[in-house]
């Protein structure tokens, strides 16, 4: 029902125009590495801990083979090669190496085909426990069950793990159904992950190994108790993008903030660094089940939500393409997108809903993920709840997979327990309240609604076209997107790129596709 | 004995107002009617309620109102409560710091600089430190403002430069010095336990160190900024919620002139 009458050769042709954008950028992610993907891989053989001066062991061993140029190597084949000398295990080894007692590179080389064949032995390990926590997962769904759709994501970010474990499980009993811990301000441009449980964050709390370990616990108690299935989120990207995702796949996380772009713009990480980690952290994410958001929606905190809105639609075509290229399933596929048009345009309500209909009717399977209104909030708290009412009910209308509640207090402060309780009132009362009007509700043929829905696919077509043409690169540095020009070779992390050398290995890679 | 809301009782006070005086207003005179809600750390029950209600008189409030009280789960409660508070505040003996200048719009800034100055005015602006907030600054500086006012960009006599968020300050300073730059404009939109105080202190104290305090028209902005703060901080103005590119333009201009 309530159908745009959308033009399918023309969601075809921008599906295609994608479609080319991420296979002319996979052949440049496939010839390369990083730092960040080693000390991923590292992880994931089992190294974890820090050196007495705190520096995670995963770095340290990935400094090692960096320093005399085997980063093109990987850090899989020395790892592994140290354990065929050694005997030992590879935390043995990274200890070894953090005390200066061992260098990965100084080791006599084994046998590449023994290398590679105890390097897949190895994987098997974690990739088997990857697979137990997604099974986990099916099972709780399966016995406990889970929230209705539009599932209701709410944020905690006291900065203390213990506090947010408190706001967390009070959030589920109100009826939230996933639960976001935020990073704290600056985590993004760490170039190593933290280790341990954190108190002390500003504006949200450290993603550690740890803190997931300790809030997915608590959320699994609650979780039995209210007899739903609460999802644990946190954020993939920044410089540590493919760590964040491995952590979060061996501690049972299942939403994360995960876009291939985002870091290029909002963040300024070089864009070759971001789109080779984008790469390997949603192989892992695929792999475990775990549901991606994207992040279009920042595109309309930094440009218009009425004249933009067709690169947010622009955006969720490349990540749905990168994604695929990935192995992850539509089903696991959160694009995101924003109710952010200013709230003083007169049909305002009529163009979002056009928007979220149109997302809706192009991505099918997908949990959209919806954004609230952040831009145009003000200190005026009432009409700030009527705005996040005008946004569920659009949430509802157009069938959102994930509902990111908005808060009255937004822009004023990290949200209060009862900030957060008023919210999810307000979203049950509207989605209950309203559960089945699109199915009952038809769009006007050619008007407002059907209009602008054909308008912004039409853009984005156009747009992908162009892109398609002149590569993905040269449209990030004439800032074609939220109006942010980034260089090929400007930005951080592009030092921790390089080449991939013919004897270069990563077993998780074909063992997460299954090739 | 709950509610006031609804009582017939004639209420005894003056309903002239007096300056000296000054109470909030319901929809009387000097009623002294105020809303609030809180949450407390205590289960939702008769003990939570009369607790609620003892507190909002502690707070000064007569005859608190619970008019509403929702369990938030694990052990904490929710409440609304209304009543009217018996404090009055004399407002002839307040005194407010603000930015002294006149508000002109985009083409009466353009206008001003012209004639008064006869160059563009070169303005840089960034949400410093840790800060990925860029809501702000872009309000302030994109071309396309904010809410119908113009940004910065869009003003003929003014060069702007919006680097961004998460910007060191040495390197705002950098690029200040690089584009010899008139004003300084300093977003700070994460506040949780006043990391903006520290990092915007940081950055007047590196300006100093270098010499270069005096060089720039250094002003900052945000929602838990004010005048007061900032001039504190070593600032020349501040500016908090509510604030246009126009407000911050015409400052600018006016105190170069001057």
């Amino acid at each position: 029902m309530s159908s745009l009458k959308l033009d399918r050769r023309l969601i075809d042709s921008a599906r295609e125009s994608a479609g080319q954008i991420a296979e002319d950028t996979q052949k440049l992610i496939d010839i390369h590495t990083t730092e960040a993907v080693e000390r991923t891989i590292t992880r994931l053989l089992g190294v974890d801990g820090t050196n007495d001066v705190g520096t995670p062991l995963p770095n340290v061993v990935v400094e090692n083979i960096k320093r005399v140029g085997g980063l093109s190597i990987g850090a899989a084949y020395f790892l592994v090669n140290a354990v065929l000398n050694t005997g030992l295990t590879t935390q043995e080894i990274a200890e070894k190496v953090s005390v200066g007692e061992l260098d990965l590179t100084k080791l006599p080389a084994k046998p590449e085909q023994e290398i590679k064949d105890k390097a897949y032995e190895l994987a098997a390990k974690m990739v088997e426990r990857i697979k137990g926590n997604r099974e986990k997962r099916d099972e709780y769904l399966n016995t406990i069950g889970e929230g209705k759709k539009p599932y209701l994501y709410v944020i905690v970010a006291t900065g203390n793990i213990y506090e947010d474990v408190v706001q967390a499980q009070a959030a589920a009993k109100q009826g939230a159904d996933v639960i976001a811990v935020i990073r704290t301000t600056g985590q993004s441009l760490l170039d190593y992950v933290p280790y341990g449980a954190t108190t002390e964050g500003f504006g949200g709390t450290y993603a550690t190994q740890e803190n997931f370990r300790i809030m997915r616990k608590a959320l699994d108690e609650t979780s039995r108790e209210v007899g739903r299935y609460i999802r644990l989120c946190n954020y993939c990207s920044g410089l540590c993008m493919p760590e964040i995702a491995a952590m979060g796949a061996m501690e049972r996380l299942d939403v994360m903030l995960n876009d291939a772009l985002y870091g290029i713009l909002f963040r300024d990480i070089n864009m070759q660094r971001t789109l080779v980690d984008q790469n390997f952290s949603r192989i892992i994410n695929g792999f475990a089940g775990v549901i991606i958001n994207t992040g279009e929606d920042n595109y309309l905190t930094t440009s218009d939500a009425v004249e933009e809105a067709h690169t947010v639609l622009a955006s969720q075509f490349i990540n749905e393409q990168f994604a695929l290229k990935a192995g992850i399933p539509e089903e696991q596929m959160g694009l995101g997108h924003a109710f952010e048009m200013e709230p003083g345009i007169e049909n305002g309500f009529l163009l979002e809903l056009a928007q979220a209909q149109m997302a809706r009717e192009i991505f099918p399977k997908a949990p959209l993920k919806y954004m609230p209104p952040t831009k145009y909030m003000t200190g005026n708290i009432f009409k700030g709840h009527l705005q996040d009412a005008l946004f569920n009910i659009i949430s509802i209308w157009t069938n959102q997979g994930i509902q990111l509640l908005g808060m009255m207090t937004e822009a004023l402060h990290t949200p209060f327990m009862s900030d957060r309780a008023l919210s999810i009132e307000n979203a049950r009362y509207i989605f209950n309240n309203m559960r089945n009007i699109g199915d009952e509700v038809e769009f006007k043929e050619g008007g407002i609604i059907q209009t602008r829905a054909a308008e912004v696919l039409n853009k984005a077509a156009a747009l992908l076209k162009d892109i398609a043409e002149e590569g993905l690169f040269a449209t990030l540095e004439q800032g074609k997107f939220a109006g942010v020009k980034r260089s090929r070779t400007g930005g951080k992390g592009l030092d921790g790129v390089t080449e991939k050398d013919a004897k270069y290995l990563n077993p998780f890679i074909d063992m997460m596709l299954d090739r | 004995m709950s509610s006031g809301l609804y009582s017939m009782n004639k209420k005894e006070f003056d309903i002239t107002f007096d300056p000296k005086r000054v109470k909030p207003y319901g929809d009387t005179m000097n009623d002294g009617k105020v809303q609030l809600s809180f949450a407390l750390p205590m289960k939702a029950d008769e003990l939570a309620k009369e607790a609620a209600k003892l507190y909002a008189m502690k707070m000064g409030l007569e005859e608190p109102s619970v008019v509403h009280m929702a369990d938030l789960g694990v052990g904490y409660s929710f409440f609304v409560v209304y009543g009217s508070c018996n404090h009055a505040i004399d407002i002839t003996d307040i005194k407010v710091t603000k930015v002294e200048s006149s508000v002109m719009s985009m083409t009466e800034v353009d206008e001003y600089i012209k004639k008064n100055i006869g160059r563009k005015l070169i303005v840089i602006g960034a949400s410093t430190g840790t800060d990925a907030h860029t809501v702000g600054i872009d309000a302030i500086m994109n071309m396309k403002g904010y809410a119908g006012h113009y940004g910065l960009e869009r003003y003929e006599m003014i060069e702007a430069h919006n680097l961004g968020s998460q910007v060191p300050n040495e390197e705002f300073i950098k690029k200040a010095v690089e584009l010899n730059a008139d004003a300084l404009l300093v977003s700070q939109t994460v506040t949780q336990k006043n990391v903006h105080v520290q990092n915007m202190t940081n950055l007047i104290e590196l300006l100093e160190a270098e010499g270069l305090r005096d060089k720039f028209i250094v002003a900052c902005g945000g929602p838990r900024i004010n005048h007061e703060l900032a001039k504190e901080l070593g600032y020349d103005a501040g500016f908090g919620a509510g604030t246009y590119a126009e407000d911050i333009a015409s400052y600018i201009c006016q105190e170069i002139k001057a």
